[in-house]
């Protein structure tokens, strides 16, 4: 009894646990990354918390039952949903809640069969691919489809369930899509809604957030704007979004493709010898001459 | 008679923690491991049934283990060895291969000698357990 007295309780230091783990590299790698998604980035370090928390208990011999880490992320297209799954993968495994730390994207091509009897194993197949990582399901929606009472959708949804149940030590599974029909999907399958722990919604960019990560990727692809080609594209971008197929990131970086190409036929037809300032700079003809400021897409997209 | 073929054949059974660990080094190797099964261990018989398919492109042995147990359940009384493929070039073969389950009772082999014509001796190994029918020599 008096030893027990006399030692003092052991202390551990959250931050220093969690810096050891490498953890916060990879968080301060999102921040820096990542422009925008400030509930989502919130999320993620509130997790991270979690798992260092869960991490010291353990530790210290407390009772730690491992939190549920399957997730949904939804969102717009081009919101950056895979980007982060790829850096919370990068998270379970540093703090040792995933083996490998790999990330499995597939949709429902890749789980569901043409045929009886196909679905179970190329399910299963996928599942064993993704064990020790993460399975990451793209539009997870279109496994459940209610109005064909025979598709095959439903085999892969039960196979899914049971291991998300019984593996939740080998695998993660992610959940992705658009908002309000994962919402509905959730509501048709109470089983997924039950087994997944963290739910992450991915607002829209803002006009400005937009146009920080074009300037990103532009600096990446060691190109720049003009300052009037970065004023057309800030109202390019503010265009862009009232027509339809809009894509946040995603669609920044199609238009960026296509001044690129502008680019490339402005330089070559005007037959004039070139340096690095002409190859690196997009001016305001590049991005003007898009269809968005004509009226955009044909109604018929 | 224990039966000695590939690897590890003359230590101690693998552990379940030490299978799994030989599967991972496998996996890291960038080796498909395949699982075989038969009842019939003459050192000539090669091919054994296949369990399933090579499980190509995985990361982690989870999968693997669970083909194991999966094997196993269905062939308690049979061998059941690991084949770790090699698809790398100038290699395309199996790299590593051992046994992770064997029957009980492992009855060994008969060798038997036949004098022919001008007193020249054949010889003839068989297993014991052939002289029963396959699925029942281990039971």
């Amino acid at each position: 009894m008096a030893e027990a007295v006399s030692d003092p309780p052991p202390r551990i230091d959250l931050r220093r646990e969690a810096e050891a783990a490498g953890v916060l590299d990879v968080l301060d790698q999102l921040d820096r990354e990542l422009i925008g998604l400030a509930p989502v980035k919130r999320r993620i370090r509130e997790t991270a918390a979690l798992l260092v928390v869960e991490r010291a208990r353990q530790s210290l011999g407390l009772q730690a039952e491992p939190p549920t880490l399957h997730m949904s992320f939804t969102g717009n297209p081009g919101t950056g949903k895979t980007t982060v799954a790829l850096r919370m993968a990068e998270i379970l495994h540093r703090l040792g809640y995933c083996r490998r730390g790999h990330l499995i994207s597939v949709t429902r091509d890749d789980l569901v069969g043409q045929y009886i009897g196909h679905t179970a194993p190329k399910t299963k197949d996928v599942i064993k691919k993704a064990m020790g990582g993460v399975l990451f399901i793209d539009e997870a929606y279109y496994l459940y489809r209610p109005e064909n009472e025979r598709d095959y959708g439903q085999e892969a949804i039960e196979i899914l369930l049971q291991v998300m149940e019984n593996a939740r030590d080998d695998l993660v599974v992610i959940l992705a899509g658009y908002g309000d029909r994962m919402a509905r999907f959730f509501e048709s399958n109470p089983g997924f809604r039950s087994r997944i722990g963290l739910h992450v919604d991915f607002p829209d960019y803002g006009d400005d957030e937009l146009l920080r990560i074009a300037e990103i990727m532009l600096d990446r692809m060691s190109f720049r704007f003009a300052p009037a080609a970065r004023e057309a594209f800030a109202e390019y971008v503010a265009l862009r979004r009232s027509q339809p197929h809009f894509a946040n990131a995603r669609s920044v970086r199609n238009a960026l493709d296509r001044m690129r190409l502008r680019l490339a036929h402005r330089l070559y037809e005007s037959g004039l010898e070139v340096g690095t300032e002409d190859l690196t700079t997009l001016v305001e003809t590049d991005v003007r001459a898009s269809r968005v400021f004509s009226g955009g897409l044909p109604a018929a997209n | 008679m224990r039966v000695t073929q590939g690897a590890f054949s003359f230590l101690p059974d693998l552990t379940e923690t030490q299978v799994r660990a030989q599967i991972q080094y496998c996996l890291d190797q960038g080796w498909a491991p395949g699982i075989e099964y038969t009842d019939d261990p003459h050192p000539r018989n090669t091919y054994w049934e296949m369990w399933a398919q090579p499980l190509f492109d995985l990361k982690d042995a989870a999968g693997v283990m669970q083909e194991i147990k999966a094997c196993r359940e269905a062939w308690p009384d049979h061998y059941v060895r690991i084949n770790a493929f090699d698809a790398g070039h100038g290699w395309e073969t199996v790299r590593l291969s051992f046994i992770v389950q064997r029957p009980a009772r492992e009855p060994g082999f008969k060798l038997s000698r036949t004098v022919a014509q001008g007193r020249v001796l054949s010889y003839r190994t068989e297993a014991y357990a052939l002289d029963r029918p396959e699925g029942e020599r281990h039971g």
